[in-house]
């Protein structure tokens, strides 16, 4: 019986070793949140684009927003033997037990995206953007923007208490610190939704003398600024020329309003998350090179100077 | 006349809690009342209440209708968009305005006839029927709109949000218009009666001949009609359909402004002018909340606490209190009864 068990071992062993040494494309898992905005969609749509460029046979398996969906995907991953594991976490905790089950099977794990609360030796690396970082680049836009001109600006918050509204205020913040003529004289949430930036964006305009003494709009989300948008213009003021319009995010639309001279600077949010990963771990399992444990996306400024209609055709068929 | 007085003795609460909340706000934001015209159009913050309340006016109407039965509509948000997205798909395939119109309120009239046939044919109660749909509705919208906001260019169905007709607000016109319709639908035939009959006791009416299925049926598709109204303008405010947010929580404002508006959940007597007055509260304190400059994280408090007043003042048993204390005994009496009714 004993001896029958280890030749099937060895049989399973054999093959495992003949599949991974013959198979020249490299297998890796893919466990996505699910597609609850346009952004998560773009990012799929990218990850997809990027594994076939570099030639790598991409398993994606989509959890529907629920965890145990997640962690089952990633143990299918581990049983089926892949060369590494991408997993955009849908919450911070509870990953630590098929983490140490993913590194006794000595299979790379890296974060997309967001992250989790397990210790950092679990997984291999993480790739993000810096929200706090993102504020700041769309600041320091604006600081260059008005020079010394005196500037009321009027902010657009996301959902209150959400990490994103919370790090992108902080930075926008520090952008426009040390220069006193930048002025934020109105802060309200609108939810991250076109409705709220819209009805918020009515109210700023009356509150502040009909839009008047308003310089600039920051807002923490595109969606957001073009409610925004509508909403001067039915105040009938110009968009992007009476008022400054700054934001986040740099979805397709956004493009759009940019291109008719509506919107003046996004702050890209990039859905190119897997690119970064991918080239980590190429390193790692060619030689064993140890990315950081953070790779920072780059939060790219996009103005009505880069050719706002070119990456808008770029960018409607991602998904957004 | 006596018919007037009869109505505004009822909306008397409703006015004055309207009055006292827009006396607040004028306190806080001093420009508040002014009313200039842009683009063609009024333009002030009082506009914009009446505006922004639309969707929440209209959910009211089929709320009110809905609630008088002793049932509730959890699934109007989820029907808004719904609707919202089958008329940003119907207008961005071509096929013209009237058919678009035609095909989102159709939609919102057959989510209407699911709910009524669950409630009224197989007998679920109502917060678990509509509450399938609450949920399911959400998912069917964001299918609709493959999980982006579809947005479109269609004047004349962007008209429906942002445009004006002899300087009014389109959204304003519609809700008056359909809080009209229905109140003198069922107010100047006995249906309103019928309702009431339903609702204040089922078997009672079925036993004196009213044919109560096919009236519940036809409640239900109301408030599916009204949400779907209410999804339309949504969607052309912003020239997009956002299944993940259209509608999202305005179930509950529904709700709240029919409470507010004096309509027992036990079910009977309803009043949709009052609902719409209520519906109007709602929006004053949203839209107040906004101009005040407070930092967001109050916002919600200072919504709950502003309501948590109202419903106060109006519960029957601080109101018999208040009237207790009064000199004239006789009068106090007087009140009280009509508190009970």
């Amino acid at each position: 019986m004993l001896s029958k068990k280890a030749w099937m071992g060895a049989c399973a062993l054999a093959v495992l070793a003949f599949t991974t040494s013959g198979a020249l494309a490299q297998t890796i898992g893919f466990s996505q949140i699910g597609s609850e905005s346009g952004w998560r969609a773009a990012e799929t749509t990218l990850t997809r684009q990027e594994a076939e460029k570099r030639g790598i046979d991409l398993k994606f398996a989509d959890a529907q927003q629920k965890q145990e969906n997640q962690i089952k995907a990633l143990r299918s991953f581990i049983a089926q033997g892949v060369d590494a594991i991408l997993i955009a976490p849908v919450v911070a905790t509870g990953w630590d037990s098929v983490l140490e089950e993913a590194k006794e099977a000595e299979i790379p794990v890296v974060l997309l995206d967001r992250q989790v609360d397990s210790s950092d030796d679990l997984y291999l690396t993480a790739v993000g953007s810096d929200l706090h970082h993102e504020g700041k680049v769309a600041g320091d836009w604006l600081v260059g923007a008005v020079g010394d001109k005196p500037c009321n600006v009027v902010e657009l918050q996301g959902t209150t208490g959400s990490s994103p509204a919370i790090k992108r205020k902080a930075g926008f913040e520090e952008g426009i610190a040390g220069h006193d003529n930048i002025k934020i004289v109105r802060s309200q949430t609108g939810d991250f939704t076109r409705t709220k930036g819209k009805e918020v964006m009515e109210s700023f305009l009356k509150a502040e003398n009909g839009g008047k003494s308003i310089c600039a709009l920051y807002a923490h989300n595109d969606d957001m600024a073009v409610g925004a948008i509508q909403a001067i213009k039915e105040a009938g003021l110009k968009p992007g020329e009476d008022i400054l319009i700054v934001s986040i995010d740099a979805v397709p639309d956004i493009f759009q309003a940019m291109a008719a001279g509506e919107a003046n600077a996004t702050v890209e949010l990039t859905p190119n998350m897997a690119g970064p990963a991918f080239d980590a771990l190429a390193a790692y399992l060619k030689d064993g090179t140890e990315p950081p444990k953070f790779i920072q996306t780059e939060s790219k400024l996009y103005t009505q100077a880069d050719d706002p209609q070119a990456v808008y055709e770029a960018k409607k068929d991602l998904g957004y | 006349m006596t018919a007037a007085k009869a109505i505004l003795r009822r909306v008397a609460p409703q006015l004055l809690t309207l009055a006292a909340v827009l006396g607040l706000i004028a306190l806080v934001h001093p420009g508040f009342f002014d009313v200039s015209i842009a683009n063609g159009r009024l333009y002030g913050s009082a506009i914009d209440i009446l505006n922004r309340g639309a969707p929440v006016a209209l959910l009211a109407i089929g709320m009110t209708l809905v609630i008088a039965t002793r049932g509730i509509d959890l699934s109007v948000g989820a029907v808004m968009a719904i609707s919202g997205a089958v008329a940003a798909a119907a207008i961005t395939s071509g096929i013209g305005l009237v058919p678009t119109l035609a095909l989102a309120l159709v939609t919102g009239i057959a989510c209407g006839l699911w709910n009524g046939l669950l409630v009224a044919v197989l007998g679920i109660q109502p917060i678990v029927a509509t509450l399938i749909l609450m949920v399911a509705g959400r998912g069917i919208a964001q299918l609709i709109t493959e999980g982006a906001i579809l947005t479109f260019n269609h004047k004349g169905l962007i008209f429906f949000g942002s445009g004006a007709f002899l300087g009014i607000p389109m959204p304003v016109l519609i809700w008056l218009a359909a809080g009209l319709l229905v109140t003198l639908v069922v107010r100047r035939s006995a249906l309103g009666m019928l309702i009431e009959a339903i609702g204040v006791n089922l078997r009672a009416s079925t036993l004196a001949g009213i044919n109560a299925r096919v009236l519940l049926i036809a409640v239900y598709m109301t408030s599916g009609l009204c949400a779907a109204l209410a999804g339309v303008i949504a969607a052309a405010d912003i020239k997009g359909a956002d299944a993940n947010n259209a509608g999202l929580w305005l179930e509950l404002d529904a709700i709240l402004a029919v409470v507010v508006g004096g309509t027992s959940l036990l079910g009977g007597r309803f009043s949709i002018i009052a609902s719409l007055i209520g519906a109007m509260i709602i929006q004053a304190v949203n839209t107040g909340i906004l101009l005040s400059g407070f930092p967001p994280e109050f916002n919600l408090i200072i919504k709950a606490a502003i309501i948590l007043v109202i419903l106060v003042l109006q519960s029957p048993t601080v109101r018999t209190t208040l009237a207790f204390f009064r000199r004239d005994k006789a009068s106090a009496e007087a009140k009280a009864e009509t508190v009970i009714q």
